[in-house]
């Protein structure tokens, strides 16, 4: 198995093991681009359990993301596996209430 | 790497040419910019799907030469 294809199967894995995961630029402590931050500060106001993954530790996943959702920005928000996009998006869905909607059903952070 | 608000425009709309493009410099530093695209041929595309055929409109550029561009997508009305 080539390394694309092993990224591109251990970013199945982790979209596949957190109902809520965020792709981002640092940690949710300390976002390092101003997209994630947002990112981060919309998963926080919602309450809502989140993994993170940090693209900037590790550039096989910073590349291969990119591919997997074919999108070619940072940050990117999966919600019970399915890619819902940047940070745009994600202010866009929050204003029209459907990324509550969506995470409603999901555990709370603690 | 940076664009001018100018050249973002034209991709666009050589792309989407019914579209009404409004950008705005965050920055001042021809590297953060929004922009809000508003388009008919949008009309019954998801957000994701409006966002890529902006993106595909840059041709590849998002994310390397534009590294930050806030952006919005609407249908006119």
């Amino acid at each position: 198995m080539s390394d694309t294809q092993d990224v591109q199967t251990r970013l199945a894995s982790l979209v596949a093991s957190n109902d809520v995961l965020l792709f981002m630029k640092g940690t949710p402590l300390f976002p390092q681009c101003g997209f994630s931050s947002r990112a981060v500060a919309i998963l926080d106001h919602l309450g809502v359990a989140y993994g993170s993954v940090d693209v900037l530790q590790d550039m096989e996943i910073r590349a291969g993301i990119k591919e997997f959702s074919d999108w070619p920005t940072i940050p990117q928000l999966y919600v019970k596996g399915e890619f819902l996009g940047g940070s745009d998006i994600m202010m866009e869905m929050y204003e029209a209430g459907e990324l509550q909607q969506l995470v409603a059903d999901l555990p709370k952070a603690e | 790497m940076a664009m001018t608000a100018e050249a973002i425009e034209a991709l666009i709309r050589a792309a989407l040419p019914q579209a009404e493009v409004e950008i705005t410099d965050l920055a001042g530093d021809g590297d953060h910019y929004a922009a809000k695209v508003t388009c008919p041929s949008f009309a019954g595309m998801s957000r994701i799907a409006r966002q890529r055929a902006v993106y595909d409109a840059l041709g590849g550029r998002m994310g390397t030469e534009l590294h930050a561009l806030q952006l919005t997508t609407a249908v006119p009305g």
